[in-house]
């Protein structure tokens, strides 16, 4: 029992972590029609800018962590957003309206080049960061089993669910969110509205990229450790999410999210943590073969 | 109000408008009648900028709007209850008629949506119905409930009666005269329903082929012996 409560927390934490990715994957993809395989490379730019922001804040001898903490926030979602808002304006824009594919490679592309361009300013060795948020509480313990939350996770699923909170709220009741599905269910008809749809749009990778940096800040300080090519297999395990969910359902991405961090944890616990990876992809595999549309995705034939 | 001259537009290689001259005096109704494909539905949409026109020269209210982008001339007092009614599906009645007033100021938000109920009851029951689940009907008031929203001072109608019942048609025009006597809204319709149109409007087109071959007040044009055999014959 105390084994099992472990795995579900730990679980929970990562699925917040994919759940925040994968939010991205969808909204990009419900509005452009579009998979942005740079989204992991945007994540993994989110992480780098909060450990640098970490090692700045230590040489200029700023050691107060909570607002340590908040500043890296701050800075890893502005300038990740920034990131974003670069990337679907140089690489994608441009090919509205061009052949389905064109946007798809080019987002390859984009890929390859941030992580290159992050292991060429960077370095390609690992970036440690000892940990910040430290300690925890023991929820159960009996037979010298125990189930323990640390701190850091009980931060990393309150924060997730705020946020998940606000931008749900966001969609579901501001003009801003009523243009982002207006622009979804017929772009033509939202200008005709008076809606900017490239400035929609814009605002969806910004809002998406800002998601991914808060997962990556998550993920920073979780591990304790990252490179270029983290973004690689949380882009994937994210994506997976949003795929089980049901691409385009935002209630789906979080949903996913949360179901392949319980997935890889229990696999890891009860399986075998050399395949740990392998769980996502199998649930990949398994949904596009049995079910493409997702678990709250809605059927093609719907959309008008 | 609106006016336009030399207007050609383009699908690619093939010419929809082939100099297209017009004129919408202000607090009228004008109606632009023709056959299928002779380039109504298009005519609306080049004036909404969507597909841009590739000569000539638009004004609305005096200002050239020819080369703007489409959400920029739609800011401009204009609304476009264009063709196929165009409802957001998986939004709710109340939602799309939100989206219509997403560029307006808030603050009338509330009155505005007063008056639209006001003119179609049935919008008010519906509120928070999904908009792909209304009938025909319905959609078309919602259509045209939504372009009301963004307090319009021009509102362009692409056939408006299109596949509704003779009741319903006539509740649709009913409506239509009252936006334009008591709200002062300058209306441009398109219409295949040429009878009700010509006898509704201060003025009337007629587009062949993508151009104006006759126009004429709405009288005129329901005693013209070519309207009558092309457009009125078989009864109304
Ligand atoms: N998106 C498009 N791409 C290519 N050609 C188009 C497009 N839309 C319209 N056309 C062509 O332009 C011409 C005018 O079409 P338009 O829809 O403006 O006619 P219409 O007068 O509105 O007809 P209807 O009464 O049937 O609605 C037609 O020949 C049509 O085939
Ligand atoms: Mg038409």
């Amino acid at each position: 029992m105390e084994y099992f409560v472990q795995q579900l927390i730990n679980g929970l934490t990562l699925g917040s972590i994919y759940g925040l990715i994968a939010i991205g994957y969808t909204m990009v993809y419900g509005i452009i029609g579009m998979i942005n395989f740079a989204h992991g490379d945007i994540y993994m730019i989110g992480a780098f800018l909060s450990v640098i922001t970490f090692l700045v804040l230590g040489t200029i001898g700023f050691t107060f962590i909570p607002l340590a903490l908040i500043i890296m926030l701050l800075i890893s979602v502005v300038l990740t957003a920034a990131y974003g808002w670069t990337v679907e304006r140089i690489a994608y824009r441009p090919l509205r309206g061009s052949f389905r594919l064109a946007p798809l490679i080019s987002a390859i592309g984009m890929s390859i080049f941030l992580q290159n361009y992050v292991q060429l300013l960077q370095g390609a060795r690992n970036k440690p960061l000892q940990p910040i948020i430290s300690g925890g509480v023991v929820l159960m313990e009996k037979d010298g089993l125990t189930a323990y939350m640390s701190y850091l996770q009980m931060v990393i699923i309150v924060l997730t669910i705020v946020l998940m909170a606000a931008f749900s709220y966001l969609i579901a009741k501001t003009s801003l969110g009523r243009a982002q599905r207006a622009c979804e269910q017929d772009r033509k008809m939202a200008s005709l509205l008076g809606v900017n749809v490239d400035r929609t749009i814009s605002l969806t990778f910004v809002i998406g990229a800002a998601l991914a940096a808060v997962a990556g800040l998550m993920v920073t300080l979780y591990y304790g450790v990252i490179d270029f090519f983290i973004g690689f297999l949380a882009g994937i395990k994210a994506f997976t999410a949003a795929v089980l969910g049901g691409i385009g359902s935002i209630t789906g991405a979080m949903l996913g999210g949360v179901l392949i961090g319980l997935i890889e944890a229990f696999w890891s616990a009860y399986f075998s943590v050399e395949y740990k990876d392998l769980a996502a992809f199998s649930v990949l595999v398994l949904v596009l073969i049995f079910r493409p549309t997702g678990l709250l995705g809605k059927p093609e034939i719907e959309k008008v | 109000m609106l006016s336009l001259t030399g207007i050609h537009t383009f699908y690619g290689h093939v010419e929809a408008l082939r100099g297209v001259d017009l004129q919408v005096e202000p607090g009228r109704i004008v109606t632009l009648i023709g056959a299928n494909g002779a380039g109504k539905s298009t005519l609306l949409m080049t004036i909404c900028g969507s597909p841009a026109a590739r000569r000539g020269r638009i004004l609305l209210e005096g200002e050239d709007i020819t080369r703007l982008p489409t959400f920029e001339i739609m800011r401009r007092g204009l609304a476009h209850a264009p063709e196929g009614r165009r409802i957001f599906p998986r939004m709710s009645v109340l939602e799309n008629l939100q989206m219509g007033a997403i560029t307006t100021d808030a603050s009338h938000f509330n009155a505005d949506l007063e008056r639209v109920f006001a003119l179609f009851p049935i919008l008010q029951k519906r509120q928070s119905q999904r908009g792909g689940t209304l009938s025909g009907g319905e959609q078309q008031m919602l259509a045209i409930g939504r372009a009301l929203m963004s307090r319009p001072r021009l509102l362009l109608l692409d056939e408006p009666s299109l596949g509704l019942a003779p009741l319903v048609v006539k509740q649709i025009f009913d409506v239509i005269r009252e936006i334009n006597e008591q709200q002062k809204v300058t209306v441009f319709l398109v219409e295949q329903n040429a009878y009700h149109a010509l006898r509704l409007a201060h003025h009337g087109y007629v587009m062949v082929n993508g151009k104006i071959t006759l126009s004429g007040t709405g009288r005129e044009l329901l005693a013209n012996a070519e309207v009558r055999s092309a457009y009125l014959e078989g009864g109304h």
